[in-house]
């Protein structure tokens, strides 16, 4: 009898699985979008306000305009749960119904995908995170980091110091830690901080938190007591940023010279710690709060009807808001992949083309209904970062505050290296497909 | 009925020690080889073959190393995640410092790094035992990981911090890299696992299994018996390290692509226990078993569930095949302790009589 | 400055954290207390683990999740508006349910077999917990209810050679109420009828059984003292920094503490969880740096392994005493 069980239950599973295991094509007259999004594991607080943006904004497309050009959006969340392997089996069981975009939303997702997206003809939008080289559109004609690199964030923040100290060469002498998830993400600026370090005569001290450590940081925040760096600056994500704060809070580190990366600023990051977080800044590119027409259409045809996840309170939180961000890249996207190709329904290779000639001006943001929520983006054939601009925020005790204007990357120093990252994966990818796609005309 | 030794004698020795005695057997494993090797890459789609059959047989080729260690041996090792990963990164340091050499033949070489490497973490287990020892391979996880992050040279100092898989070929079809089809991977994992899996089932009903199976036991009486604990345990690590470096390398260069040294994290460990557990202890046919379940279940569950025509958020779908994922684990426990491979056993003794019940 | 050429790196490891130790007395204070604190935290942890163990030879996975599982129940029903207090006792009911089930569930059915079936059926739970936990409070990070529970926050300081040490109040708290439970369990263990009793289960189930205790009843009530352990646990790291679900990692930090203590010892989870905190934490901050920093994810476990060698029980294990 329990054999007899078993054996029913398991071939009813095997049937109701099976669709998903062999292959079929379905007629397009819609435009596939899959995100890879987590709302469960440790970096859920992180996770979870972007998820909600970027569901919302292109439900909210849906919802007012019909989709795109006409065409509707199908959205398809997939849950990773920042695990590699979970985002691989979401690339794979979502490739079937050829999506036009995909973004990995984690950084050790993004590299397994980066050498296939020019394979599987699927550009990768790995908004300001992911590998910085990839920037370089010669070399990685199909991955896209707009707006900013790690890189480019951390010649934000030196410059920010600078600024504070009154010029870059004031900080000769100084001491500036340097606090990172000890992961590929964390590492990837450390290059660049030692040559500013030589550059400007600055000392760097290194916190390394390991990934298992995240809630544990009283050693690290021993260090810095004991070193007295004059700056912090902090590479976090997921429970580390929270923790984080809190131990600088306890040891009554100057609050407003701790400086995190834009992954660091969320609400959650510092809410914990409430008033002793107050002065705690972070880098960010977009705007933070939901005065803007577009974000309170979202109200108006998601959030009201409860399509959305998201609390009405928390819509136009500094996370939430990026991951409107990255929605309205892939909007724009489709919408100029949908101009230069003058098809309704465009494939993965034609978002990439208009993903390589975007371009949203502040008067386009301004048309999108998001006045001011982010900085122009232009991306090129050669260039498929921008790198533009981010601003500084500070946490109040209850909100972030935008304490400074856009601060402009310090590109000589960035783009060489970038370069340099490039060539360098080249190399040691022998075989490594050189550029064949064409360069469109920006529009 | 259908399943019967009657009538099939042994006439001398070679046939008492064949690795399937019985006629059926022999025909059942040949028509599961056949599927896998020429239906499944042809029906199935590249979901199938990338996302769950090529992962399905490397997970179980590293339960088959740990069910070696911990199975056969009865030593509790945490350290699985860490034996993978040097395997990975001895793979990617040996393919870029000697690319000429075939790829697949440094996949296999990996695994004596791995082995060597699970040796001077074997050392412990002589002194201590049981969930102690368990805990102390933690030690070498935690190391192991910490090592993948801090030594850059090991991934040659990419900028990203993690293995870049190169593009390697073998008679001129690509195997790795992103140009190699899942077929072509699919293929090469197949052949690996399978010939492994047969080199496996040789050694452990072998003298060396009989020592390692000895020892699991009771220590004691074994060394009285004259078994020598030291040689026979560490070969048990290093035996179990090797299938699991070898695994690890099949992961990253057959399957992720690239890897961060998260990819072989203590979560990682956790998983292949747990299918060397559901799985069955010492049992071969065992470690496939758990690793079908424990590997495909969460991730074909929301399929299953979208099948159904159940109209829920990923995240709530997520969130409940955790919960049945675990009570699926209880339940197997519960049903039978002894694993999946003890039902496969049950169901043949049902067969044999089948259709007259008694 | 201190080293000269020839002898850089063992004057680095010998001499310099020692002189920093000296020269930076104030640090060294926090160091030592801050491991302290941690080790405190990571006792708590153990304590839970050894309950179960010593009652009911299971190998307790599923404590960390315990922990994540009744600080998110605290959290969770104070924010559907229930008073802190009366949350704090319906908390601990709920972890009475938890133990309840358990018991019903997946320890009766399992009765009798092998260690590592019972360690893996807690490995399911875990999972199981950690879906039902998300499912029901969201996998978002919740803030501790501090405040409404009377933790006192903020710092007390004093000078001391030449600089400040700081103890912050939260973590006196945090070891009086650890100190209180291990009281409140030792008398419980030796004064009451159920502490008898559990002694007995843990000495033998079998002659337990033959004196008319109920296992089954002792597993209940052993579950749910783990679960009220996790409870206070989980109040103390979640005060600390958040309540997350990454807490559960955390979790695996009470290992090495018990492998150094020994499974079945009280006082072994508390002189364990001291040194692997103490140890660590003057580890990572006067040698960690030679290393890059971050040793404390394996440094805990080599103390544990070191220790082990010498004692393959632990330092408070009963004697492994093998016969053929």
């Amino acid at each position: 009898m329990r054999m007899k069980g078993l054996l029913v239950g398991a071939v009813l599973a095997a049937t109701a699985v099976t669709p998903a295991l062999v292959s079929s094509a379905s007629a397009q007259d819609s435009i596939y979008i899959p995100l890879f999004t987590y709302r469960t594991g440790p970096f859920a607080n992180s996770g979870i306000p972007i998820a909600n943006g970027m569901v919302d904004y292109l439900n909210m497309l849906n919802e007012r305009d019909g989709g795109i050009g006409g065409v509707k959006l199908v959205i398809e969340e997939c849950e990773t749960g920042y695990n590699t392997e979970k985002g691989l089996a979401c690339y794979e069981s979502t490739k079937v119904k050829n999506p036009v975009v995909v973004g990995p939303w984690s950084t050790g997702i993004t590299l397994p995908l980066i050498p296939r997206a020019s394979v599987d003809k699927i550009p990768i939008l790995s908004m300001a995170y992911g590998l910085s080289a990839s920037a370089v559109g010669d070399t990685f004609p199909w991955v896209f980091n707009p707006p900013a690199t790690y890189w480019d964030g951390l010649s934000m923040a030196i410059s920010y110091i600078g600024s504070k100290e009154g010029g870059l060469q004031k900080l000769k002498g100084k001491t500036i830690g340097y606090l990172f998830f000890d992961g590929g993400y964390g590492r990837e600026p450390i290059p660049l901080l030692e040559s500013f370090a030589k550059k400007y005569g600055f000392e760097v001290k290194m916190y390394p938190v390991p990934p298992a450590e995240m809630q544990n940081q009283s050693g690290q925040w021993l260090n810095v007591r004991k070193d007295k760096p004059d700056y912090m600056i902090m590479w976090g994500w997921g429970a580390m940023n929270p923790t984080a704060v809190k131990e600088a809070a306890r040891i009554k580190y100057p609050m407003d010279k701790f400086i995190g990366i834009w992954w660091s600023g969320g609400e959650d990051d510092a809410r914990p710690t409430g008033g002793e977080a107050k002065g705690y800044t972070t880098l960010n590119f977009t705007a933070v709060g939901s005065n803007y027409p577009a974000i309170q259409d979202i109200i108006k045809h998601v959030v009201s009807k409860g399509k959305s996840q998201a609390e009405k309170d928390r819509v136009g939180e500094a996370h939430y808001n990026k991951g409107i961000y990255n929605s309205v890249l892939i909007a724009e996207a489709i919408r100029n992949a949908q101009k230069i190709t003058g098809k309704k329904v465009v494939t993965g290779e034609d978002v990439r083309r208009g993903l390589e000639t975007l371009t949203i001006s502040a008067q386009r943001w301004k048309e999108l209904g998001l006045e001011g929520f982010g900085s122009p983006v232009a991306l090129s054939c050669a260039d498929h970062n921008g790198h533009q601009p981010a601003y500084m925020q500070q946490w109040d005790g209850t909100k972030w505050v935008k304490i400074s204007d856009w601060i402009q990357p310090l590109k000589d120093d960035v783009l060489p290296l970038l370069k340099a990252a490039a060539d360098d994966y080249v190399k040691k990818n022998a075989g490594w497909p050189k550029r064949t796609e064409s360069c469109d005309k920006p529009s | 009925m259908l399943y019967r030794e009657a009538g099939q004698f042994k006439t001398n020795y070679r046939d008492d020690m064949a690795v399937f005695p019985i006629l059926q057997d022999r025909i059942g494993i040949l028509i599961i080889l056949i599927i896998a090797f020429a239906v499944v890459p042809f029906v199935g789609n590249n979901f199938l073959l990338h996302a769950i059959m090529i992962p399905f047989l490397v997970f179980a080729l590293a339960t088959i190393g740990l069910n070696i260690l911990t199975g056969y041996t009865g030593l509790l090792s945490l350290g699985t995640g860490g034996f993978m990963g040097v395997g990975a990164y001895a793979c990617y340091k040996l393919t870029t410092t000697f690319p000429d050499v075939n790829v697949l033949v440094w996949v296999i070489c990996s695994g004596f790094f791995s082995a060597a490497i699970g040796v001077v973490f074997g050392l412990p287990s002589l002194r201590i035992k049981g969930f102690y020892l368990a805990v102390a391979t933690l030690a070498s996880q935690f190391f192991l990981q910490w090592c993948f992050i801090r030594i850059p040279w090991l991934v040659n100092y990419n900028l990203s911090n993690a293995i870049e898989v190169p593009r390697r070929s073998l008679f001129g079809i690509p195997v790795t890299g992103p140009e190699a089809t899942p077929q072509t991977r699919y293929f090469v994992v197949l052949t690996i696992v399978v010939l492994m899996t047969w080199i496996a089932s040789n050694l452990v009903r072998g003298r060396i299994g009989r020592m390692w199976m000895a020892v699991r036991d009771m220590d004691i009486a074994a060394e009285l018996m004259g078994v020598r604990l030291l040689n026979t345990k560490l070969l048990a690590f290093a035996v179990s390290s090797f299938y699991c470096g070898v695994a690890g390398a099949l992961l990253v260069f057959l399957y992720y692509g690239s890897a961060e040294a998260t990819a072989f994290s203590i979560n990682q460990s956790f998983a292949v226990l747990s299918m060397v557990i559901v799985g069955g202890l010492g049992s071969l046919l065992g470690s496939f078993l758990g690793a079908a379940l424990i590997f495909t279940l969460p991730i074909l569950l929301p399929h299953f569930m979208a099948g159904l025509g159940l109209p829920i958020q990923s995240a709530t779908a997520e969130h409940i095949s955790f919960m049945i994922v675990g009570a699926l684990i209880i339940f197997f426990l519960i049903v039978e302790p002894h694993g999946l491979a003890r039902l496969w056993q049950i169901a043949k003794q049902k067969l044999r009589v089948w259709p007259y019940p008694y | 400055m201190l080293c000269v050429k020839p002898y850089g790196m063992l004057c680095k490891i010998f001499v310099v954290p020692f002189y920093e130790m000296w020269d930076l007395p104030d640090i060294f204070v926090q160091t030592l207390w801050e491991g302290l604190v941690g080790g405190t935290l990571y006792s708590l942890i153990a304590l839970g683990f050894v309950l179960v163990f010593k009652a009911s030879g299971v190998f307790n996975f599923a404590q960390g999740i315990m922990v994540v599982f009744a600080a998110l129940s605290l959290v969770g029903l104070h924010s559907l508006g229930v008073p802190a207090f009366l949350a704090l006792i319906l908390a601990a009911g709920i972890m009475f349910v938890l133990a309840y089930s358990v018991e019903r569930v997946v320890l009766r059915p399992l009765v009798n077999q092998p260690d590592i079936i019972l360690f893996m059926a807690t490995f399911g739970l875990t999972y199981f917990l950690i879906g039902l936990g998300e499912l029901i409070f969201g996998g978002d990070p919740k803030v501790m209810i501090t405040k409404q529970l009377y933790i006192p926050t903020g710092a007390l300081s004093f000078d001391f050679g030449g600089g400040r040490v700081e103890l912050q109040k939260l973590d006196i708290t945090a070891m009086v109420v650890a100190s209180i439970m291990v009281a409140g369990l030792a008398v419980f263990f030796s004064k009451t009828r159920i502490g008898r009793a559990l002694r007995a289960v843990a000495d033998s189930h079998k002659a337990a059984l033959s004196v008319g205790i109920s296992l089954n009843q002792i597993w209940v009530i052993v579950w749910f003292a783990a679960g009220l352990v996790a409870l206070v646990t989980g109040i103390m790291w979640g005060a600390r920094s958040e309540v997350s679900f990454a807490l559960e990692i955390i979790a695996l930090k009470a290992l090495p503490v018990l492998i150094l203590g020994g499974f079945t010892s009280i006082p072994g989870a508390i002189v364990g969880g001291l040194i692997i905190g103490i140890g660590e934490k003057v580890g990572e901050i006067y040698w960690g740096p030679l290393l890059g920093g971050g040793i404390e994810s394996w440094l805990a476990y080599m103390i544990a392994l070191a220790f082990l060698l010498f004692r393959p029980q632990g330092l408070f294990g009963e004697k492994i005493i093998e016969r053929v």
